[in-house]
């Protein structure tokens, strides 16, 4: 009772809101999880859902919504569904990958940089402003310029732009963690020091960085469809959301729809994550110990 | 004649300077011999160097210089392997047990942890072992599937007590461990800290800031102040002829679960030393003398086993208590 | 008979927490006169906090509580009274000091700043009358050249002097109740010696009645004049302190009486 009682100036209604956040949290959650859901079934199984194959053109362009196309054709007549479920795999893609290669990276860096502090968490953090201080348009356009627009130069280099921010959010908790008596414990009982980073104060700075992922994949998704329509995408002819935007630009009057279908899609994805980054960081309580 | 189980000869911990302010000389030139058995107590207020001590004995803070000897062998300067591998011997027990178990651990993962590091059981025997320490301590073996927060204060640092125990040590040291408890939890775990004391034959450290408690456990009590042991002595003469005012001081502050007599106490007006250079040794100490400007004071004997550090020693007036 | 300050009847609270009510406070009464010190003695858990925190209409953070009863002040009915005159209530005529001074104290304010906002709320005075009001009250409970303290921020001060910045703030505007919980738990115990000075101090210079609460008898023994022993959320043992310190009647109270450690025994390490 002493601990839960600690410095509460509360007044009754405030301290009533606290389990309504948390209910409202879970449902947060639960809703980011089936739209992330939807997303993992399209990425994974994309062309098989397609009522269509997402290439192949046929005379009817520009066609307006019909009981066949039901978001109509696009200026070479492929369907705008089928190239909306595939396109939405080749952004998705990206975006899953660069994003674990960058939290795979934050956390080896933050831990270490955190943890072992001095010249070491100096060198890191020093290196990481740089990358950070670069635009990340800047940036992946100076690297596809330089190295080609593939998809794995596409997927390192919105992993790297990333890293930065993800190690801040791991190496801020690592700081204040490493001083808890429980890794001082556990030091007096000779367990090593790497042991100790990975089992001792890793899990306890999990949370925020559940949440700074969540956010980043957002992020992410509209840096993906942003460099695609820019034309450092994925190379044509497979289709993502980008470079839709991209095509439907200049039929935009005679198709709207062309243009608003992958407009609602990535909004779909941003959202997604917005809402469980949100959820979660009240579900987590990530300021709290 | 045989070295004690653990003898510290002048140790001394500096923080370094920072921000302009100048280095912290939080531990001074500390000596004492702990044998197997025994309790040191070692009392002081908090910023006196009491958990810092602790700290630098068991390594867990790089004394600046000094000598630990734990059983014969050296450790200050000892390389990190062996240095861990010495663990063995020498456990810590924390003041919070809010704080100082890993909060998404079970309880059976938390003991197994320090048997597997040290290989003390064979992998197939740490469960068995993990019921044993259990036992040792009081609690019931079957609730070693569940987690820190699900158990009160006193149970907590029964298990803190059983993992520093999972290694069989000759010496711990028990950083104030009962000060964040009740009052009747406190004394369950004295007495849980005794018995184990007289079962396993173990050596403590006992760092608390109050007298009242090192009376039960210490067999000689060491007060600190200032960073420096101001008296030590065995714990009949601290606690019946102290030496040092700030001992004195200490001993008139225990509050006294006898209402006519502490009432007298708390309507003498209060003598009030001025601590504030106490932390960072420059200043004065209770009788108001700066040590910093000139020298520490010497190590006067009161009565064999019983010494005291303080320029007014011996008194001019022995008729002042 | 004088007419109790505070009148406290079958004072009910219930947490609910992981939608299941848990009853803390079970059913207690007890009155105290003006002026008067009351101790409340018991272990964590045992609803003491609890209640001191009922008076003031204050529930712990992250759950929610349902009280039951009554409390009367002066007369009137604290736990029907509406949010602003029970804000009135609070600080002005009942304040709390309590265990942790450091989290009771805004850290980024000047520790004169939070005593002026005190006095300027509740007593009315203008900011320059209340920044001489807060240096009186620095030097009241005992701060060294309070004039230029009252600048200082929280963090400046060390444990003990943050609890009496926090007893001047409490005692700023005269209140006629003062309820410390804990208040020298998180110390040690030379500046809890001195910490107990200043609130025997305070209580004759100003008047108030003094609610004590506790988990060590040893705090309470000097200090005031009625004890209520707590467990399990009631009231198990009362009475006038040298009495109940002499011949306590409650096993559970005898227990608590048993485990203060002592000076005078002769009882060391075998």
């Amino acid at each position: 009772m002493r601990g839960s009682m600690r410095g509460c100036r509360m007044t009754e209604a405030a301290s009533l809101q606290a389990p309504r956040r948390r209910t409202t949290a879970q449902v947060l959650v639960t809703i980011g999880l089936a739209m992330m859901a939807v997303l993992v079934v399209v990425a994974l199984f994309g062309p098989a859902i397609a009522p269509y194959n997402p290439t192949k053109t046929s005379p009817a362009s520009l066609d307006g919504p019909t009981m066949a196309h039901w978001l109509g054709t696009d200026s070479i007549g492929r369907d705008v569904l089928s190239r909306l479920i595939v396109g939405g795999r080749a952004t998705l893609l990206i975006t899953f990958v660069a994003v674990a290669i960058s939290l795979a990276a934050g956390l080896i860096l933050g831990l270490a940089s955190g943890y072992m502090g001095g010249a070491v968490d100096l060198a890191i953090m020093r290196v990481l402003d740089v990358v950070f201080a670069f635009p990340v348009f800047l940036l992946a356009i100076a690297v596809v310029a330089a190295l080609g627009p593939t998809l794995g130069n596409l997927i390192l280099t919105i992993a790297v732009v990333y890293t930065p921010t993800l190690a801040r959010v791991v190496r801020g908790p690592v700081l204040s963690v490493k001083r808890w008596d429980h890794v001082e414990a556990a030091r007096s009982v000779g367990i090593g020091e790497f042991t100790i980073a990975v089992r001792h104060v890793l899990p306890l700075v999990i949370s925020p960085v559940l949440v700074q992922t969540s956010l980043t994949l957002a992020n992410t998704i509209f840096t993906v469809t942003a460099l695609s329509f820019l034309g450092l995408g994925p190379p044509p002819p497979d289709p993502n959301w980008g470079s839709m935007l991209a095509e439907a630009r200049q039929f935009m009057e005679l198709a709207p729809l062309t243009v608003i279908g992958p407009s609602l899609a990535i909004v779909f994805a941003s959202l997604t994550f917005i809402v469980l980054a949100n959820g979660l960081r009240d579900l987590l309580d990530v300021t709290a110990r | 004649m045989s070295e004690p189980l653990l003898r510290v000869r002048d140790l001394c911990v500096t923080f370094p300077a920072r921000r302009g302010r100048p280095p912290v000389r939080a531990v001074e030139h500390l000596s004492f011999d702990i044998a197997a058995g025994q309790t040191l107590g070692l009392v002081g207020e908090s910023g006196s160097g009491k958990t810092t001590a602790g700290r630098a004995i068991l390594q867990l803070q790089p004394p600046s210089s000094g000598s630990v000897r734990l059983l014969g062998s050296e450790i200050v300067g000892m390389r990190s392997a062996p240095l861990r591998a010495m663990r063995r011997h020498m456990q810590l027990v924390q003041q919070n047990p809010y704080s100082s178990l890993h909060p998404r651990m079970t309880v059976a993962r938390i003991l197994a942890e320090p048997l597997a590091v040290h290989r003390s059981v064979p992998p197939r025997q740490i469960a068995e072992r993990v019921a044993e320490l259990m036992t040792l301590v009081g609690m019931d073996p079957s609730v070693v599937h569940r987690y820190p927060h699900e158990f009160s204060g006193g149970q907590r640092q029964r298990i803190v007590i059983a993992r520093a125990l999972a290694v069989n040590p000759d010496f711990v040291v028990c950083d104030e461990p009962v000060s964040a408890l009740d009052v009747r939890t406190q004394a369950q775990i004295v007495e849980l800290l005794q018995r184990l004391q007289e079962r396993l034959r173990l050596s403590y450290l006992f760092i608390a800031h109050d007298l009242a408690i090192v009376r039960a456990v210490a067999h000689r009590v060491a007060v600190m102040y200032g960073g420096r042991i101001v008296e030590l002595g065995d714990a009949a003469q601290v606690y019946q002829t102290p030496a040092h005012p700030y001992t004195r001081n200490l001993l008139d502050a225990v509050p006294l679960p006898d209402p006519a007599r502490q009432r007298d106490r708390l309507a003498q007006p209060a003598e009030e030393p001025d601590f504030r250079g106490h932390a960072g040794r420059v200043g004065p100490c209770v009788f108001g003398k700066d040590h910093a400007a000139t020298d520490t004071p010497a190590w006067h004997e009161v009565s064999p086993g019983h010494g005291v550090s303080c320029c007014f020693w011996p008194p001019e007036n022995p008729a002042r208590r | 008979m004088v007419e109790p300050l505070l009148s406290v009847r079958n004072l009910t609270a219930t947490f609910e927490r992981h939608g299941a009510p848990a009853r803390v406070v079970n059913g207690i009464s007890f009155d105290i006169a003006p002026g008067e010190a009351v101790g409340f003695v018991g272990e964590s858990g045992c609803g003491k906090s609890v209640t001191a925190r009922a008076i003031l209409r204050l529930a712990p953070e992250g759950s929610s509580i349902a009280w039951g009863g009554h409390i009367l002040f002066r007369g009137q009915d604290l736990l029907r009274l509406d949010d602003a005159a029970m804000t009135d209530i609070r600080g002005r005529h009942i304040a709390m000091v309590f265990q942790d001074p450091m989290s009771s104290l805004n850290p980024v304010m000047s520790v004169g700043a939070q005593i002026d906002d005190m006095l300027i709320r509740h007593a009315g005075l203008s900011r320059r009358a209340a920044r001489r009001r807060a240096i009186e009250l620095l030097d009241l409970v005992g701060i060294r050249e309070p004039a230029s303290r009252a600048d200082d921020h929280p963090h400046q001060f060390s444990g003990g002097m943050r609890q009496r910045v926090l007893i001047a703030i409490a005692v700023s505007c005269q209140p006629a109740l003062l309820i410390a919980d804990e208040p020298t738990t998180a110390l040690d115990v030379t500046v809890q010696a001195q910490i107990l000075r200043l609130l025997m101090r305070l209580r004759r210079e100003l008047g108030m009645a003094l609610m004590l609460i506790t988990h060590d008898f040893g705090v309470i023994a000097g200090m005031v004049e009625r004890v209520h022993v707590m467990q399990h959320g009631a009231i198990v043992e009362t009475g006038a302190v040298d009495p109940l310190f002499a011949a306590p009647r409650h096993a559970y109270t005898r227990a608590l009486l048993a485990a203060v450690p002592r000076l005078d025994t002769t009882a060391g390490p075998a």
